[in-house]
């Protein structure tokens, strides 16, 4: 079977087993509103307030939605020894990973960027700001999955697996943060935002080209 | 290299340097706290604060050259199974944690005076705390599985991960930290350094980084020996099943 086909009988696979339990992306959905309602009752109802955090606070909320669903991304693979079969044919794992995760993505970080205007618009955002925030989440959320997939695959299996997981992928997930944030407060400044979104892309072009391969060896640790 | 490799060697080496380099270690600070305490003047524009230079800067040096210790390690023991480099990572880590943990405290307490504020989101500090979040990961992700070897796999990738994201932390936070507002305190500027003042910094950061190898020595020897117990208590309740 050529890399490819892989690829895509792994993908196809994954997405068909989501399909079927539509409960896991409205858990995502509903954890990322939630989040972000928080905010304004926390900070309180201020417009002035609620519009000047809000890019941050769809931002942050996405990434907690997308740290959450993380210990799905093997768990069901590994339980009922799916996981083994796929470390044990010819194909490499990194791939099995990449396809994996790339069905992961599309079943939370897709849907989150097809949110997050709803949910600027309840923090008040301008609405300018909506279209650079949804193209810095589309660049940065993939990176988000990739690196995700590092911290699943060395949890596996783990005590406390789901507590875990924030302290290890906090550090690794700054930069993206950082960067995805900076990108809708250029544009909120009328500054140019491309330099920001460029950064985002070579962030998840660097994870797309690592990360499968450190998740793998993970997975690898945990198998023998 | 590779030699190097056997735990008897290891160990002997460990238990050889570590009670020199203990000693020495101490007696350096001890050097170096004197001239520090009481010899330098006070800074002509901190005072006395300054002084609290002398355990913060050699701790934050220590804190990112434990890093690099713990990757290197982590990275051997990934590439070539050797089991005393994990043993050595092991014993790097909460080391190098506590001197992140100094590092990040001493920069509080001098804040105070300083800055007028216990904690800034300042590029540096920002990326020091990540890096004592990668240090507590480390340790916790270590101990989260039954297996130990499990552990110990698992954290070496996320240690070698790490190393990968540092400079991208740094760079990121650096850059967040003067897009978000303008940098108001910049690094002491201080172009040259009295020798009055700078004699004890080096005391203190040769003397820290005796310790710190005392201390790895010493949990490393100990692993060591917690090892050795364990087979043998394996081969005993083996030789009674028979």
């Amino acid at each position: 079977m050529s890399l490819a086909g892989t690829f895509t009988a792994i993908l196809v696979r994954d997405l068909a087993r989501t399909a079927g339990r539509s409960g896991d992306v409205v858990a995502v959905l509903a954890f990322f509103v939630v989040a972000a309602t928080l905010f304004p009752l926390g900070v309180g109802p201020g417009p002035q307030v609620l519009a000047r955090i809000a890019s941050g606070v769809v931002w942050a909320s996405a990434l907690l939605a997308v740290l959450l669903s993380l210990d799905r991304l093997f768990d069901a693979d590994r339980n009922d020894g799916a996981l083994e079969g796929l470390a044990l044919s010819p194909a490499p794992l990194a791939v099995v990973v990449l396809a994996k995760t790339t069905a992961h993505w599309l079943t939370t970080g897709l849907p989150l960027i097809l949110m997050a205007p709803l949910v600027a618009i309840m923090l008040q955002a301008e609405l300018r700001l909506v279209p650079a925030l949804m193209a810095s989440l589309a660049l940065g959320t993939p990176a988000l999955s990739l690196i995700g997939a590092i911290g699943a695959a060395l949890t596996l299996g783990a005590r406390r697996g789901a507590a875990l997981m924030p302290l290890l992928l906090l550090p690794l997930y700054v930069p993206v943060l950082i960067f995805g944030v900076g990108a809708v407060e250029a544009a909120a400044n009328g500054l140019p935002m491309g330099p920001h979104l460029m950064l985002l892309a070579a962030g998840s072009v660097l994870a797309l080209a690592l990360a499968p391969l450190a998740a793998a060896a993970g997975l690898r640790a945990g198998l023998d | 290299m590779h030699r190097y490799a056997n735990p008897t060697l290891y160990g002997r080496i460990v238990d050889r340097v570590r009670r020199p380099a203990a000693l020495a270690g101490l007696a350096l600070i001890l050097v170096g706290l004197y001239l520090g305490l009481f010899v330098a003047p006070p800074d002509y524009q901190q005072g006395e604060s300054f002084r609290i230079m002398y355990v913060h800067v050699p701790a934050a040096w220590m804190a990112m050259f434990s890093y690099a210790g713990l990757a290197v390690s982590s990275a051997v023991y990934l590439i070539w199974r050797h089991g005393v480099a994990d043993v050595t990572a092991k014993a790097i880590a909460p080391a190098g944690a506590a001197f992140t943990a100094i590092a990040l405290v001493t920069g509080s307490l001098w804040g105070q005076p300083m800055w007028g504020t216990w904690w800034v989101w300042d590029a540096r500090l920002t990326s020091v705390l990540l890096l004592f979040f990668l240090y507590l990961g480390y340790m916790v992700l270590r101990d989260a599985f039954d297996a130990p070897e499990r552990g110990a796999k698992a954290a070496a990738i996320l240690a070698v991960v790490g190393v990968v994201n540092l400079p991208i932390i740094k760079f990121s936070v650096d850059w967040w930290n003067t897009l978000h507002q303008p940098a108001t305190i910049s690094k002491l500027d201080a172009p040259s350094i009295h020798p009055s003042m700078l004699w004890p910094l080096l005391a203190m950061a040769l003397g820290f980084t005796l310790i710190f190898v005392a201390i790895v020595c010493l949990r490393a020897r100990t692993e060591l020996l917690e090892r050795r117990a364990r087979s043998l208590e394996m081969q005993a309740a083996l030789g009674r099943a028979e």
